[in-house]
């Protein structure tokens, strides 16, 4: 819905300027027509309506200081000191108070291998590698009792460190699972398209909180006796259940847009099933759904915050163990906006980065 | 993937250069290795129960729950069976999920338009809307809201009362509401005006398309769906009392009650699901191509009636399968109401199953109910996406 006119006239005048007067821009943007200058004042009405009472609250009047509840309350906007006087036990849950070093250096590896994946260059061979370094050297920092590291039991991990190692690590082993999947959903022998197709929609048709109670209620009795899984890894299975149907969804759509041509041509070479897969069809159908995979990851992010209901201190369930505090009673709200500012960045960033690389990596025809 | 390659005479030999016979082989495999790890969980599970001394079975639905539930859509009370708890648990899923559905998608159209308006100001507002929206986990909002809403209240006694027999405190939001046997009446006249619209609807239609006169539907359905059950119930002559909310002790009774805990999760489910059909409804009305538009403006119309007579029947064949699956997740992320204490499905199962133990019936039954749920929206929205496609010569 283009709205500056842009017909070009003769020749040699060249194209008209599209630089508007403020007084055209606004006629042309805000008060075109009566509904729409209907539709500015009442828009403006409302943002004068909050945003200078937000702004009022969460700066103005807000406190950065304040050593007790009542002080901070007293100046009747946000009270940040909380947030500061808590952030260790949001960020890190009820990791040890002196190890923390430990989780924040992690948190730091995560992100890093997160950021180099998005660049092209690293989509090779290499990129497995680098995952597989990197999310060893974060278990090793997380669990420590090597180097002189001290031992910590995974239920004292938390915060935003487990956020990130729950969906890290659930795509991760959730990709080769629904790799596979795809490729049994697409298979001609229809006892193994059954086996994949029942698994997909049995799990896309229930929802993640039922799989998190099953796996923390359920897996027990499903193991033998003795055999004893802690609650943090069967939250961690059931995530990558639940991650491997979606992406078997998404790899699927991939799967389909390879034109038929490419399995007869790989066909005639004389590779086999296997090799037709790794090096003809896989490499041009995963390129196609690398965007929506994106999207199944920031999904994912925020997904993790559900293992609330089974009592993990991911980063949700450690900021609200810290509103828990006696002292500090009634700062909800504050709590709220600085963790929903943290998924914020990371899930905007990401579905940015996803919608460039959508540009980037469309070939077709674009108006 | 493999294209049978082979010539006839070669697919009747037994040979493991035969492709059929590869493809039979590993199917073998693969069933017996999902069946003997089928076998290997329920064996464990028999064992594992069995030393546990849990009877397996559904004999427990018949049992008497013992536990009260917040609030109900039908007759429940401690001393009925699981079976009717869970009943109930269900109802209260389906309420979440269609109140839920309906509202979404209106809020979600309505801002997806936005996002493409030729007003600046609407335009801005609405995509930082939905950036912020969708990029907040659900279960952030639903406390968020939850919060909000029971400590920004006040507590029963200090109720704030803006209109008489209006009440709203931390135990929700309470109106009178009408109550007697006029009420079925009334609403047997409400189902009667809407059969009645929807027959004028057709007749309009087939007139219009006959003598191209154009019917005032709109006004005229407004006022039948208005005027018809009134009429219904002056007719029928019973009575229709008014139910309001008094203070008794620490809590109203009598009225309608809308409870924070629904409150919040109706709000978190459509501010954060209307944010993706927002985005689902935006690019369905850009794929239809501009020279549609253009058209529409050749022929004299409008831009509202261009984007309802002829965008938005073709903006809807690309808009159905995603629209969808946003109806699905609200359908299952209604389940996050357990995290608020809003007695759904999956909160009641989780009460029933920390009473019995009966862990494995409890998780099948969420299952169970959830694929149903899912399998009938998409059986439906499949039937209506078939009616909407296009029909080609």
């Amino acid at each position: 819905m283009s709205s500056v006119n842009t017909t070009s006239t003769a020749e040699n005048e060249g194209a008209p300027s599209k630089r508007l007067s403020v007084w055209a821009w606004l006629r042309t943007h805000l008060f075109s027509s009566p509904l729409n200058s209907l539709l500015t004042i009442l828009s403006v009405w409302l943002l004068l309506a909050i945003v200078p009472a937000l702004i009022e609250w969460s700066v103005i009047r807000s406190n950065f200081s304040a050593s007790t509840a009542q002080e901070c309350r007293s100046t009747g906007g946000a009270c940040w000191a909380f947030i500061i006087e808590k952030h260790r036990l949001i960020l890190f849950g009820l990791y040890p108070y002196d190890e923390q070093w430990r989780p924040l250096i992690a948190t730091g590896i995560l992100l890093g291998t997160i950021i180099l994946s998005g660049f092209r260059r690293f989509w090779n061979f290499w990129l497995v590698v680098i995952w597989t370094v990197a999310l060893i050297a974060v278990a090793i920092l997380m669990w420590g009792g090597v180097f002189g590291m001290k031992f910590v039991e995974n239920n004292l991990w938390g915060g935003l460190p487990l956020t990130l190692i729950l969906s890290t690590f659930g795509i991760a082993f959730a990709f080769p699972i629904g790799v596979v999947l795809a490729l049994g959903r697409r298979s001609n022998m229809p006892a193994i398209k059954a086996i994949c197709v029942v698994y997909i929609e049995l799990i896309r048709g229930v929802p993640l909180i039922s799989l998190l109670f099953m796996s923390s209620v359920m897996l027990p009795l499903f193991l033998p006796e003795g055999m004893n899984i802690d609650k943090l890894l069967r939250a961690q299975i059931a995530i990558v259940m639940f991650a491997a149907a979606y992406i078997a969804e998404t790899v699927r759509g991939g799967l389909q847009a390879i034109p038929k041509g490419q399995f007869e041509g790989a066909d005639s070479l004389g590779l086999n099933y296997w090799q037709q897969m790794r090096l003809i069809v896989l490499p041009q159908a995963l390129k196609i759904v690398i965007p929506p995979l994106v999207g199944i990851f920031i999904a994912m992010f925020k997904d993790t915050s559900l293992v609330v209901v089974i009592g993990i201190f991911d980063l949700t369930q450690s900021g609200k163990a810290a509103l828990t505090d006696q002292t500090w009673r009634g700062f909800s709200a504050e709590l709220y906006f600085f963790i929903a500012l943290i998924y914020f960045v990371f899930c905007f960033s990401m579905s940015k980065y996803s919608q460039s690389l959508e540009k980037r990596l469309a070939t077709g025809y674009q108006r | 993937m493999t294209t049978p390659i082979s010539s006839a005479p070669q697919a009747r030999r037994l040979s493991w250069n035969n492709p059929g016979v590869r493809a039979i082989f590993y199917q073998v495999i693969a069933l017996c290795a999902v069946g003997a790890a089928v076998w290997f969980l329920v064996h464990n599970t028999l064992y594992n129960l069995s030393v546990r001394n849990i009877a397996s079975g559904f004999d427990f639905l018949s049992r008497e729950a013992g536990f009260a539930i917040g609030e109900s859509l039908i007759e429940y009370g401690p001393a009925d069976n699981y079976a009717r708890a869970l009943t109930v648990g269900l109802v209260n899923t389906l309420r979440c999920a269609v109140i839920g559905i309906v509202c979404a998608t209106i809020l979600g159209t309505i801002i997806g338009i936005a996002r493409l308006s030729k007003n600046w100001l609407i335009q801005k507002l609405a995509s930082v809307y939905v950036e912020v929206m969708r990029n907040i986990p659900l279960l952030l909002q639903l406390f968020f809201w939850y919060a909000i809403i029971s400590e920004t209240t006040p507590g029963p006694r200090q109720a704030l009362n803006p209109l008489p027999g209006v009440f709203l405190s931390n135990r929700g939001f309470k109106t009178p509401w009408v109550t007697g046997e006029g009420l079925s009446w009334l609403f047997g006249g409400f189902v009667c005006a809407i059969v009645v619209v929807i027959l004028l609807a057709r007749w309009a239609r087939k007139r219009q398309e006959a003598t191209g006169q154009i019917f005032p539907l709109w006004r005229v359905a407004t006022a039948l769906l208005l005027v018809l059950p009134a009429a219904v119930w002056l007719v029928s002559g019973t009575s229709l009392s008014l139910d309001m909310p008094v203070l008794k002790g620490f809590n109203f009774a009598g009225g309608l009650t809308l409870s924070p805990e629904f409150a919040a999760l109706i709000i978190g489910l459509v501010v954060y699901t209307s944010a993706f059909i927002a985005e689902v409804v935006r690019s369905g009305i850009q794929s239809v191509s501009h020279g549609q538009w253009e058209a529409a403006g050749a022929l004299g119309l409008k831009n509202s009636l261009a984007l309802r007579l002829i965008v938005l029947p073709q903006a809807l064949r690309v808009m159905i399968p995603p629209m969808t699956s946003q109806y699905l997740n609200i359908t299952k992320n209604s389940s996050l109401a357990v995290a608020i204490g809003y007695p759904d499905i999956v909160s009641v199962v989780n009460t029933t199953l920390n009473q019995t133990g009966q862990a494995i019936e409890g998780i099948m039954i969420i299952m169970a109910a959830y694929l149903s749920v899912s399998i009938s929206i998409s059986i439906f929205m499949n039937w209506y996406n078939k009616r909407i496609a296009l029909v080609e010569r």
